[in-house]
């Protein structure tokens, strides 16, 4: 069953500054939805116009098979958790989580049993006479995230809620939202977040946005195997997916690319002939390359800089004109790579091709363009 | 009634029908003129949202049209018409009659004065005040003192004055520290605030002694914004204490001494119960406000008095437009 | 900065012993007024407030013996206190203007026919002659007296309680606080909703709105008085509490806005929002979160105000007048000052009682006024 509906939805400033447009996605009962980008992408301002904080300038947004663009947030069924938790600082916690439940004009007992439950749920019960200033940062979010469950919401919206953490208590704090997610099957939740590994951890299906538009949609998995574009292809990942140039050679189930840097790539990803010669774009992920020896490559060059990790070692090449280093993690220890050539392979079933910016995979792709900041 | 029951009954009926008004403008425009509900409730909401702010700032925006912009027009008016011709437009006749008055041209003459010397001192007192406090451990304590004459009216500061310039026949004990100092020193008693044209800095030292608190708490909280690192680098480089003051610290809170200069300047075209209090205005220390008020309200000649009302008017407008244009580019 | 290697100790001594002489300097205007509040007024007309402390020794003015006189062993004798209920000590004494210091304390001066005078430290007198003084002219004393330091809390009660010699300084007293609290209550409230209409939210013309208040902020009063004189005579409350409040109401309006407006501007945005989305009105948002927020902003505010409002004289004597029963404080001083300027007993009481409640104010909330002076002048 479809909970949130947008169609063709847009937002513009001031009648002359777009900042979204043509934004069209289905949310379904039970996902918990992660919108990620880079900043400036707009998805804040989706969020918040799903809230109903900032105007919908157009298409139509519809929870529940409703029309909700002119109804008012606190009657669209919605909660939300802010970046800044948000708390009233001059109320109790307990007064804090029952604040919207008063002003609903919901009985006294409703209210108690409601704020009681929920406090038990997130293990706030012993800090219910607490000032929000007496709290630690973890339970300040555990606060602004009780606040939303005592609405019984249908849908959650959380705006980048662990951003204000330390990195130890980011980890706990995802891994405790999961749990309740696991614990609320049947809530929706739309996250929104900068950070890819919560971005992964945490959704069911990802919405990746760039440009004042979607640049792709789908489950976490989907996007780090078969991304649909260069953009989502090297936003998804670290280090990004290398891309090298080339021409179409072969065309078929499988596809072989001449690179301009002198190698050669064959991918799973099919092509029809028409495509034979087409300049592309090859992408392969640093973790995918593999040292190639003395057979075939598809890459090889002089190793600038090693970094060893221990588990792995990242190998940064000398960067040939303008592009950037091409970037190989290889498993283990590798001492003495440095200022040496070393030519890198991949398999066919890690190689993506990418014609205009679109991966073969996606006939119907769009190429997603991004103004550098 | 009884004035005073009658004040606590303004307040307790102020406060209510303040709350009162914006509660049921509120509820009536949610409820009953756009209500939220039925097949027009987005575009209800829409509207109400539109007409909620001009319903908050109401009464306000009514108070200040009333109170002070139409004033403002009205003297504007009055000071072009006579009020012994039932009010005939006369142009720049009351102006002319104001410039040739030698009070006025005294009173001109002051305000000038006074516009240098109190903002100057002030602020150099305070800045010296602030600077000096900041660096000792009962530095608060010192504050508070310079700080206390703020709370002090204009009037009870001039009883506070007055009775430092009293003076007592010679031979007598002086029971005015001035007086006292200066017979001390072998002088004879003097009546400081008759002498020309020094009593009209005797008079300035009591706005100096009111304004520099002020000064100083502005100053030390702009001295304490200043990166402490600049300071240290300073003294790395090698700067002694003075340097340190004048070419670190003195520039990086130029501002704030513009801001607080022209808050005292302000106060200072205002300065009215000062003057009135202490001479009120005899021998050669009339200023424009005292001026204003002896022409409107003993005189009663409202077209003088308007006249030099818009001139003190004048005066303050560049601070008014120089307010106004920081004050637009912040909101940006 | 304490911290710093090879530092001389002797500027920070220079800096104690300045901020030393500032604080005397500040502090010695106020302190004289406050002792010479307590000193009555020969004291004070007799020296400088300073010397209060100490014992003073002075001339008194000349003092005619006098007394029922009794017949002891064939002599008549007179005898009293010089000075009754005053506690002094004398240090020297005369019977003529040319030579006040004559005597010594206990010594006895021939006064010719058979007459002496006899006057000891304390002040008693002893006075036998041979025949009776009964018709006669009695000898004049010249006394040089040490008195010590001596507090009267007199002048209050003369000033606050009695009809007359106060002048009215309770009734002005009651006056000024009938002006100053309606007139700090009021204009806060109205200020408050205005600010948070031109903080959070958006309507065409807020931004020239903004830039209204703050040119009306420098609109000096003066200008306004003639022209709402006539509207309140118009109206029917020309002179009376009501139009001083409500003059006072809109004078500190455009500061109260400010002030309020930089204030709720500075409270996160998310915390409004999250009100929003919890589904409380612009009237709830306000009452339940931005007016206890506010609190700090509304304190500084309301000192700001009633500090104006007491110390005020333009818009009392304007808006309320001259008459007796409604004069208030700094009219009355203003008037005590031209009527009795020399009686500083009175002046000083007056004032200071004028003074004292300012400043109890001042120091009880100093913290709020200067955040308020720091808010509304310090970008």
């Amino acid at each position: 069953m479809t909970e949130l509906k947008l169609t063709d939805v847009g937002k513009t400033y001031g009648g002359t500054v777009e900042v979204l447009k043509d934004i069209n996605l289905d949310i379904s009962t039970g996902e918990l939805v992660v919108f990620v980008g880079p900043s400036g992408c707009g998805k804040s301002t989706l969020l918040r116009m799903i809230a109903g904080l900032e105007r919908i300038t157009a298409g139509a947004l519809e929870i529940d098979g409703v029309l909700v663009n002119d109804i008012p947030p606190a009657q669209r069924g919605i909660a939300m958790v802010f970046q800044s938790y948000a708390l009233y600082p001059h109320m109790t916690v307990y007064d804090n989580m029952a604040f919207a439940l008063r002003i609903a004009r919901k009985k006294d007992d409703e209210v108690r049993a409601a704020v009681t439950a929920a406090a038990d749920k997130l293990q706030l019960s012993g800090l219910l006479d607490r000032l929000p200033k007496e709290l630690s940062g973890g339970q300040r979010q555990r606060v602004a995230i009780g606040r939303s469950i005592v609405r019984d919401p249908k849908v959650y919206l959380f705006d980048e809620p662990l951003s204000n953490l330390d990195a130890a208590l980011r980890v706990a704090t995802r891994i405790e939202i999961a749990q309740l997610k696991e614990a609320m099957p049947d809530s929706t939740m739309i996250y929104v977040t900068h950070d890819q590994v919560e971005a992964m951890t945490l959704a069911s299906r990802i919405v990746v946005l760039a440009g004042g538009g979607i640049a792709q949609v789908g489950a976490p998995l989907t996007l780090y195997e078969r991304p649909e574009n260069e953009f989502v292809a090297q936003f998804i990942g670290s280090p990004k997916m290398n891309l090298l140039p080339g021409r179409i050679v072969q065309t078929g189930q499988q596809t072989a690319v001449e690179l301009d840097g002198g190698g050669r790539a064959v991918s799973d990803y099919p092509s029809n002939a028409a495509m034979q010669d087409s300049p592309v774009n090859i992408g392969v992920r640093p973790e995918d390359f593999v040292a190639a020896g003395e057979g075939a490559h598809i890459f090889s060059g002089e190793v600038n800089i090693t970094e060893a990790l221990g588990e792995v070692t990242l190998l940064y090449y000398t960067p040939v004109g303008g592009a950037d280093p091409v970037i190989a993690k290889l498993q283990g220890i590798h001492p003495d790579m440095k200022h040496r050539r070393v030519a890198l392979t991949a398999d066919p079933s890690k190689v993506h091709v990418f014609r205009n910016g679109v991966s073969l995979l996606y006939p119907e792709g769009r190429n997603i363009t991004v103004q550098p900041h | 009634m009884h004035p005073v029951l009658q004040g606590m009954i303004t307040v307790v009926l102020g406060v209510g029908i303040c709350i009162g008004y914006f509660y049921f403008s509120n509820q009536f425009l949610d409820k009953v003129l756009y209500p939220a509900r039925g097949p027009n409730a987005g575009r209800n909401i829409n509207r109400a949202n539109m007409i909620r702010p001009w319903l908050f700032m109401g009464p306000a925006i009514f108070v200040l049209a009333l109170y002070l912009v139409y004033p403002v027009l009205a003297t504007l008016w009055f000071s072009l018409t006579d009020r012994d011709q039932g009010g005939a437009f006369v142009g720049l006749a009351n102006y002319r009659q104001m410039a040739a008055e030698p009070k006025f041209l005294e009173a001109i003459r002051n305000n000038m004065l006074w516009l240098v010397v109190v903002p100057a001192m002030s602020t150099a007192f305070g800045l010296l005040a602030a600077q000096l406090t900041d660096r000792i451990s009962w530095g608060n304590v010192a504050k508070s003192i310079i700080f206390m004459p703020m709370a002090i009216s204009f009037v009870g500061a001039s009883v506070i004055w007055k009775l430092i310039y009293d003076t007592r026949p010679a031979g007598a004990d002086q029971i005015g520290v001035l007086n006292a100092i200066w017979t001390a020193l072998g002088g004879a008693p003097q009546t400081w605030l008759t002498i020309e044209p020094w009593n009209n800095f005797l008079l300035m030292v009591v706005l100096i002694w009111i304004q520099t608190g002020f000064a100083m708490v502005i100053l030390s909280a702009a001295l304490r914004g200043i990166p402490e690192e600049t300071v240290e680098a300073a003294i790395v480089d090698g700067a002694n204490p003075f340097q340190i003051f004048f070419k670190i610290k003195v520039p990086q809170i130029m501002p704030t001494i513009v801001v607080v200069w022209t808050t005292i300047t302000l106060v200072v075209l205002k300065v009215f119960d000062i003057v009135l209090a202490m001479t009120n205005g005899q021998w050669g220390t009339q200023v424009l406000a005292n001026y204003m008020y002896d022409r409107m309200f003993r005189a009663f000649d409202w077209g003088v008095g308007s006249a030099s009302a818009i001139v003190i008017m004048l005066l303050v407008t560049p601070i008014l437009v120089w307010n106004v244009r920081n004050a637009r580019r912040e909101m940006r | 900065m304490d911290n710093i290697a090879g530092r001389k100790s002797g500027l920070t001594w220079a800096v104690h012993i300045a901020v030393v002489l500032l604080v005397i300097l500040w502090l010695f205007p106020t302190a004289g007024l406050f002792v010479s509040s307590f000193r009555t007024g020969d004291q004070i007309s007799g020296s400088g407030w300073w010397a209060a402390f100490s014992t003073q020794q002075r001339n008194e003015p000349a003092v005619r013996v006098g007394g029922d006189e009794v017949q002891q062993g064939g002599r008549f004798v007179l005898q009293g206190d010089l000075f009754p209920n005053r506690d002094m000590t004398i240090k020297a004494w005369g019977t003529s203007s040319r030579d006040v210091e004559a005597y010594e304390p206990g010594a006895t001066a021939d006064l010719g026919d058979g007459v002496t005078l006899t006057l000891d430290e304390g002040g008693t007198f002893t006075l036998a002659g041979p025949e009776s003084f009964e018709g006669q002219r009695l000898p004049r004393v010249f006394a040089t007296a040490s008195s010590p330091p001596e507090f009267t809390l007199a002048n209050y009660e003369n000033v606050l309680f009695s009809g007359t010699a106060g002048a009215g300084v309770g009734q002005s007293f009651i006056n000024t606080a009938t002006v100053a609290i309606p007139s700090t209550v009021i204009p806060i409230l109205i200020a408050a909703f205005a600010a948070y209409a031109l903080a959070w939210m958006d309507f065409p013309g807020r931004a020239l709105l903004v830039a209204a208040v703050v040119a009306l902020l420098v609109v000096p009063l003066q200008l306004a008085l003639i022209p709402l004189l006539q509207i309140h005579n118009v109206i029917g409350i020309g002179k009376t509490y009501m139009g001083t409040w409500a003059a006072h109401t809109a004078f500190g309006m455009p500061l109260a806005i400010y002030l309020l407006r930089n204030y709720m501007v500075g409270l996160p945005r998310d915390i409004i929002e999250n009100a929003r989305v919890d589904g409380a009105t612009d009237f709830q948002i306000f009452v339940k979160i931005i007016l206890p927020l506010s609190f700090p902003a509304l304190a500084s505010f309301a000192i700001f105000q009633f500090l104006w409002t007491w110390n005020d004289l333009l818009v009392a004597l304007v808006f309320l007048g001259t008459d007796d029963e409604r004069l208030v404080l700094t009219g009355r001083l203003v008037n005590l000052l031209g009527s009795r300027g020399g009686d500083w007993e009175i002046l000083a009481t007056s004032a200071f009682v004028s003074i004292a409640v300012p400043l109890a104010v001042f120091f009880a909330m100093q913290r709020y006024l200067v955040r308020g002076l720091l808010a509304g002048s310090v970008k």
